[in-house]
């Protein structure tokens, strides 16, 4: 289409559209001086009248000191507020009868319990799968809540007051302490006989210990350094939160050397307390609904 | 050395062999001091490239007086095009090494296993080695290659300046290098596309004056009265980019031996300089800088007149107004005020139809060629980038109404919208522009195969359809589940099954990605053969059309 022939600065006629060109010409391209299509420009004034309604509706010009607040006051806190307000009260009104009924009560009311189980379960989900996994299952360093091997307790009042005070939350004066001591680190026992009393504590357990491992020694470090916390016979203790060394379940790993680990530099695992994050009734709701996870007692 | 006696160096040149000496020392000093590593490998890395800049400054003026290019042969302008093929050459390799990053990113987020728990392969520092590899080395190189083609042919005179073109193509390159080995070690200030550290940032900014510069001044000696639109939009590309480099890395750094620094804004001012930058950045670089090509190659490629001159007016001062308002709808419902969120959505809406001047000017410069697009993949995949850059230009404003943001910010609608504009109109009016540039840089008279360029295109499109449809999809999804609340009134889902809900989508969207580098390969491979293998073009061709390309 370019005309050789063309001399720039001279406006030229473009068959094919029907338009004049404005003569300028760049390296052979040249412009068409077509106006501007009438639909272009009528909704760009539309875009523009909507902006400067939408600017005295709401807040949208910065003074001095202040800024333009529009017609209605409206700001997106203030709303947002609201609708949290809203979602609370409907909250609120379902939760009624939690708010005086006791964790047993709960347990006995199908409806009182549907309502706490959403509730529970809502809550566990923003704020406890973090570490106790989707469903509960737990993960290598925090307990599985579906099983029936409660660390400190699986009763209602026992799961209760494990999720205000949490597990050696020293903010919390009520938090549940329980000292697993740091057996090698701190020279309580040489490491020779930790691994007997870790080969004992396997034997306990069923698992295979080292071979010729010599299980009457550990027995007797065992009665010395353990026993007090995890009793005579390795079932644990769930008021100083020692676990049951007798079972299949093992928190901190069934091999031997993480038992070795846990002896050598003692286990102290935490769990934040949640009464200063979370309201009475949600509490109530998680305690209901981690006790209805399989392995509530 | 018959040129020594020759030898004299111009007061330009000595001051250039004179600044890599001093730089070259002085970086080496620095890499002695540091305690850092990274920081100290940096500095080696641009102590080498002061090195080879002495040595090749040197070289240069030993060349006498032959090194000094006429600026006309027999009247007519001697175009510089040196730097414009190491751009274009450059511009394939990072754009091939910024998709595949990409699609091992894509491929990450489905198979979470791939981050190796290796700390240079994570996702976290290859995210941005991704974005900075196709916007600031693909695109840039892009940009900085058909600014220079551009702007030497529509002022009819040759590039200004003669080392300057070719440091600031070379000193580019070497700021993209330092930038993305620096996310692989962990050097980062940790701002979303403005990661690199003060001292990348510094060096960059001394590379965008004298990119400025020797693009005014070359404008300085056209032979047209007037500036054509490309120019504009590429200056305007060129000055607001040099704006927001400022504005967003006014950093302290903590000492000349660390690469550690500290931002001056601080809280909400901070937030909202980020998103200034952020959205300028896709409006200037990947905006006016794409439209500049646009109207380049468009007109050129279809052998048309520009649809409209008062358009092309209208529609360029009104984007570049508009634009830089709009960065606030990125901090929709955060702590930003709420008047500063009403101006960046306002604003937004406003620049729907300049934005889509630039598509009315691009489509319709087609008229009475539209023939062309069944013969020429060419020219169909700068149409069809122009179709991309229309649709992504109307989702834009879509997506900052509040209302819509509420759903979409933070979803994976966000990546789709980003991707339909950056494969559908970034990438496909840069391959355009790059198939019309390698014959006529090389002096070839065709490609080497215009069915491979329409594998590509098909292959591509198909890619990116894959990509934006998983993503639409997988957003709405997302945003729906996360606000999705029970009968009793509480949330559906948990954050985690909201994440297990996207695998599908992220491999559907990683086969999409794949598609898409599939095509750029084959791009590459014809180009390789269009240089290798095609016969050069006959000399005869009448001067004026000169650069029309061969059918």
């Amino acid at each position: 289409m370019t005309n050789p022939n063309h001399t720039a600065h001279e406006p030229d006629f473009d068959a094919v559209t029907g338009q004049s060109t404005t003569g300028h010409s760049w390296d052979g391209i040249r412009e068409l001086n077509t106006p501007l299509p009438r639909w272009w420009l009528w909704t760009f004034y539309i875009t523009i009248l909507w902006s400067i309604g939408y600017w005295l509706v709401y807040p949208a010009w910065p003074l001095i000191s202040s800024h333009t607040t529009g017609l209605f006051g409206y700001s997106s806190r203030a709303a947002v507020a609201l609708e949290v307000q809203a979602l609370e009260q409907r909250r609120d009104q379902q939760a009624a009868g939690l708010k005086t009924a006791s964790l047993e009560e709960i347990k006995a009311s199908p409806e009182l319990l549907r309502v706490a189980l959403a509730r529970g379960k809502a809550s566990f989900a923003e704020n406890c799968v973090g570490c106790h996994g989707q469903g509960g299952t737990g993960a290598p360093s925090y307990p599985n809540l579906t099983d029936d091997d409660w660390v400190w307790g699986g009763g209602l009042k026992d799961i209760q007051a494990t999720i205000q005070n949490g597990i050696r939350w020293t903010q919390n004066a009520d938090t549940r302490m329980g000292e697993m001591l740091a057996f090698g680190r701190q020279g309580m026992l040489k490491k020779d006989e930790i691994e007997q009393v870790v080969d004992f504590v396997r034997s306990l357990a069923k698992l295979e210990p080292a071979k010729g491992a010599n299980l009457a020694a550990g027995k007797a470090l065992y009665e010395t350094n353990c026993a007090s916390c995890h009793g005579e016979a390795g079932k644990g203790n769930r008021e100083v939160g020692a676990p049951d060394l007798t079972d299949a379940i093992w928190l901190y790993g069934s091999s031997r050397e993480a038992m070795i680990e846990s002896v050598h530099n003692g286990r102290a695992g935490i769990m934040p307390a949640w009464a200063s994050r979370l309201d009475p009734v949600t509490i109530k709701a998680l305690t209901v609904y981690v006790h209805s996870l399989g392995g509530g007692q | 050395m018959a040129a020594a006696q020759h030898f004299s160096m111009r007061g330009n040149e000595t001051i250039g062999a004179g600044l890599c000496a001093a730089f070259g020392v002085l970086f080496l000093i620095i890499a002695g001091l540091t305690d850092h590593s990274g920081y100290a490998f940096h500095m080696v890395v641009m102590a080498l490239a002061c090195g080879l800049g002495f040595y090749a400054i040197v070289n240069w003026a030993a060349r006498g007086e032959t090194r000094h290019a006429p600026l006309e042969i027999n009247g007519r302008p001697n175009y510089n095009d040196g730097p414009v093929r190491f751009a274009t050459i450059a511009a394939m390799f990072w754009g091939i090494a910024g998709f595949t990053v990409g699609l091992v990113i894509a491929l990450q987020l489905a198979f979470p296993a791939l981050n190796f728990d290796l700390p240079w392969t994570n996702f976290g520092r290859l995210r941005p080695l991704h974005t900075s590899a196709v916007i600031f080395a693909f695109g840039g190189n892009v940009l900085l290659g058909t600014s220079f083609y551009v702007v030497q042919r529509t002022c009819q005179a040759r590039l200004a300046g003669v080392l300057s073109p070719w440091f600031v193509v070379l000193g580019y390159n070497l700021f993209i290098v330092v930038a993305g080995t620096g996310y692989l070690l962990g050097i980062t200030q940790g701002k979303e596309y403005a990661e690199p550290e003060w001292y990348a940032d510094l060096f960059l900014t001394v590379v965008w004056v004298v990119y400025l510069l020797v693009f005014l001044a070359t404008i300085w000696r056209r032979k047209e009265p007037h500036i054509y639109v490309a120019n504009w939009f590429y200056l305007g590309f060129i000055v607001t980019i040099a704006v927001l480099h400022l504005g967003n890395n006014a950093t302290i750094p903590v000492s000349l031996t660390s690469p550690k620094s500290y931002i001056l804004w601080s809280g909400i001012q901070d937030a909202m300089f980020q998103w200034w930058y952020g959205h300028n950045a896709v409006g200037f670089f990947l905006t006016a800088g794409f439209l500049a090509i646009m109207y380049y190659f468009i007109p050129k490629r279809a052998e048309r007149p520009v649809y409209s001159y008062r358009l092309s007016i209208i529609h360029f001062w009104a984007l570049i107004f508009l634009y830089i308002w709009a960065g606030p709808h990125h901090l929709h419902y955060t702590a930003l005020p709420d008047w500063a969120q009403t101006l960046g959505m306002t604003f937004s809406i406003m620049l729907w139809m300049p934005s889509w001047g630039g598509m009315i000017n691009g489509l319709m410069t087609l008229s009475g060629a539209w023939d062309k697009l069944r013969t020429d993949p060419v020219l169909r995949m700068m149409v069809v980038s122009v179709a991309f850059y229309g649709m992504s230009t109307f989702e834009g404003p879509l997506m900052s109404i509040k209302a819509v943001n509420s759903l979409s910010h933070y979803t994976d609608w966000t990546i789709g919208h980003v991707h339909s504009g950056a494969l559908g109109w970034v990438g496909y009016v840069s391959f355009g522009a790059i198939y019309c540039l390698v014959p006529w840089l090389w002096k070839r008279e065709r490609l080497y195969s215009n069915r491979l360029v329409e594998w590509h295109f098909w292959i591509s499109t198909i890619g990116i359809v894959f990509y934006i449809s998983a993503m639409w999809v997988s957003g709405i999804m997302q945003g729906l589940m996360w606000r999705a609340y029970t009968s009793l009134g509480f949330l559906e889902y948990s954050f985690v099954e909201t994440v297990a809900a996207m695998h599908p989508y992220y491999v559907i969207r990683a086969f999409g990605g794949g598609l898409f580098l599939l095509g750029a390969l084959l791009m590459a491979y014809n180009l390789w053969m269009t240089v290798r293998a095609v016969a050069p073009r006959a000399e005869a061709v009448p001067a004026n059309l000169q650069h029309v390309p061969a059918e």
